[in-house]
């Protein structure tokens, strides 16, 4: 089911509705995509290329850009190791070397089961080193018996974690009626609430 | 001097993500309070509490804010929250923990501006932060504080939240608004694209970080007197600081802006109480990967953007990285270089060819294969993306990612030459290419 689905068109209408300029919403929709499937299918890409009125190629060249991005399966769970300075300076090539031989599989390829391991640039939790992500889920301080509970529930299916491609589980939602109105670039109004200008300014 | 804390006051508060634990604690009292002001007022007052901007310039938001061209409209507000140099945790913990106070934040923003659709751009990773503002929006729509006719007035605003993908570059404010168009996130020349002249959609743009835009309630509602109250002559308020690496207590403090000084804040008992182990202290990084490594020597310095500046670093992005006797230096290095290797958009040659030999030649030393001439060659590619390699950097590059790269392998070179010599003595001499080691 490459393309989007029925439900899926309807939330990418209205994250489309959102931005002044269509082509804004590619990213959130590559999400929606990647959501869907857990990737980015090339079926998906033109049918966002059909929504937004661009070109596959435009889409395949913003997806093709940003890391989080797959464009091939992936497998379920993907756990990034951060190696980020204050990670390295507290044991992240240690941590990852590990994860290697627990699982048997080097840095970027996915076990049978569907679990990956990368290495990955500063997540922003420096302060908890060694820190790692199951599919952007933070899990701090991470000993070599951390992570391999962190598989073991992983295997087992204890893991409070949505599946690979699902990322935040609230979405924004603007109620009818609620909204301000995308600012059209054509309109060149003031907003309402600009006082008028006292008088005309010399010179100009 | 009396010091509060201002953009962390709520964390202790587990329930301050919530609206009604927000509206119990003070939230949305600026809001109300500004909309009884005229947004020149409101400007006016940010710009008298002289805010420096917490991304990692540290320009004057007010300042910022007044670049707009009059009578050119619409104008929007890009809020930067793709927080991603190395060292760096704040913005993440702002927005999870207090999202509303952002929100606040950028309404008072757009009012005083006139700003009329406001992007808040949160880094892909982020999925926890995203939840919590996304919720936030929502309740806030529900309650009126945004969207149509905000709190019964004419001051209508939407916020869209936006996510980002994973690419340390979107932090550039140019390739923010790249991103935000759709595009591939690589930065856009200034002149002319400086963003409150022509940004979003070629409109004038404010692009403002997201602890910039968390002080301003707190302005708003106490007043610029009592901002300027706390802090040094040139650095006025609080700023969040995230001391981590080899420290006992690594944490994110809150800290007045301008007077506390480094040794406070690593070795203080309430901060990150001292270098671990009892090791001694070989180096620090004192605003994030991009900035110039400081020692001993300077611990005595205050937090303060002008001392920092003149000092031959910068205070950044508020990321203090502690490094013992132990550390590695040639090590270390590699793995920032790597960083910005990897980070490169692959706009400017210089940046794209440089980093990406840079990261090569130092594998290359760490895996035994290095050569006398390489401590040379490290220096002339450095010095062909940031000429002098002096601070501040001159660049060859669009944007300064590039000379980022730069700054991990000068300080490194300058103090720590004999780490790279005794790798490059110790190497088995074989002439192996670059690339392949």
């Amino acid at each position: 089911m490459p393309r989007l689905n029925d439900s899926n068109v309807r939330i990418a209408a209205e994250i489309i509705g959102r931005y002044p300029r269509s082509k804004s919403a590619l990213i959130p929709l590559l999400h929606l995509a990647q959501e869907q499937d857990g990737y980015v299918a090339d079926d998906a890409m033109q049918h966002l290329a059909e929504l937004l009125d661009i070109t596959p190629a435009e889409v395949l060249g913003t997806c093709s850009f940003y890391e989080m991005f797959k464009r091939e399966p992936v497998g379920d769970y993907r756990i990034n190791i951060c190696h980020g300075i204050a990670c390295h300076l507290l044991g992240a090539d240690d941590l990852i070397h590990h994860a290697e031989e627990a699982l048997g599989v080097r840095q970027g390829t996915v076990t049978s089961d569907g679990i990956s391991i990368e290495g990955v640039e500063c997540i922003a939790a420096c302060t908890e080193a060694p820190c790692l992500q199951v599919n952007y889920r933070y899990m701090n301080k991470v000993s070599n018996q951390g992570f391999d509970a962190l598989v073991e529930d992983i295997r087992d299916g204890s893991v409070a974690v949505p599946k690979h491609g699902m990322l935040a589980l609230t979405r924004q939602s603007i109620p009818e009626g609620k909204a301000a109105g995308n600012a059209m670039v054509e309109s060149n109004d003031p907003p309402a609430w600009w006082p008028e200008p006292a008088a005309v300014e010399g010179g100009n | 001097m009396p010091f509060e804390k201002i953009v962390t006051k709520r964390f202790d508060n587990v329930d301050a993500h919530n609206l009604d634990t927000y509206l119990e604690t003070g939230g949305y009292v600026a809001l109300r309070k500004a909309l009884d002001m005229t947004p020149e007022e409101v400007h006016n007052e940010v710009k008298a509490a002289s805010v420096l901007g917490r991304g990692g310039a540290g320009f004057p938001a007010g300042v910022k804010w007044g670049f707009c061209p009059p009578g050119v409209w619409p104008r929007y507000l890009v809020v930067n929250g793709d927080e991603s140099e190395p060292g760096t945790y704040k913005d993440r913990q702002l927005l999870e923990r207090d999202p509303h106070q952002i929100i606040e934040g950028c309404l008072l923003a757009c009012y005083a501006v006139g700003l009329t659709q406001c992007f808040l751009y949160i880094r892909g990773e982020m999925a926890h932060a995203q939840e919590r503002v996304a919720a936030a929006l929502n309740d806030a729509y529900d309650a009126g504080y945004v969207g149509k006719n905000i709190l019964g007035t004419d001051f209508s605003v939407d916020i869209v939240l936006h996510w980002g993908a994973g690419a340390y570059i979107v932090g550039e404010e140019t390739a923010l608004i790249e991103s935000l168009e759709g595009n591939r996130g690589m930065p856009r020349l200034k002149p002319p694209f400086f963003p409150a002249a022509v940004g979003l959609y070629g409109q004038p743009t404010i692009v403002n970080n997201v602890e910039t835009l968390a002080n301003l309630p707190w302005i708003i509602d106490r007043g610029a007197d009592a901002y300027t109250a706390m802090g040094a002559e040139n650095s006025k308020g609080t700023r969040v600081f995230a001391v981590s690496g080899h420290v006992n207590n690594p944490g994110v403090f809150e800290v007045e802006f301008g007077t506390t000084t480094f040794r406070d804040i690593i070795e203080g008992a309430d901060y990150a109480g001292g270098v671990r182990d009892g090791k001694k202290l070989k180096a620090f990084i004192p605003g994030g990967a991009s900035a110039p490594w400081f020692h001993e020597e300077h611990l005595d310095l205050p937090l303060e953007k002008v001392t920092i500046d003149k000092a031959g670093s910068m205070l950044g992005s508020g990321a203090i990285v502690v490094m013992d006797e132990d550390t590695d230096m040639v090590k270390a290095c590699h793995n920032l270089v790597r960083f910005f290797a990897r980070e490169s958009c692959g706009k400017c040659t210089p940046c794209r060819e440089g980093t990406t030999w840079l990261e090569r030649i130092l594998s290359r030393i760490i895996a035994g294969h290095g050569r006398p001439s390489d401590m040379a060659l490290l220096t002339e590619i450095c010095e062909n993306i940031s000429p002098g390699i002096a601070w501040p950097p001159k660049q060859t590059t669009i944007c300064p990612l590039g000379p980022s790269a730069v700054s991990p392998i000068a300080s490194s070179i300058e103090r720590f030459r004999n780490e790279f010599e005794d790798y490059i003595t110790l190497s088995d001499r074989r002439v192996i290419p670059v690339g392949s080691a």
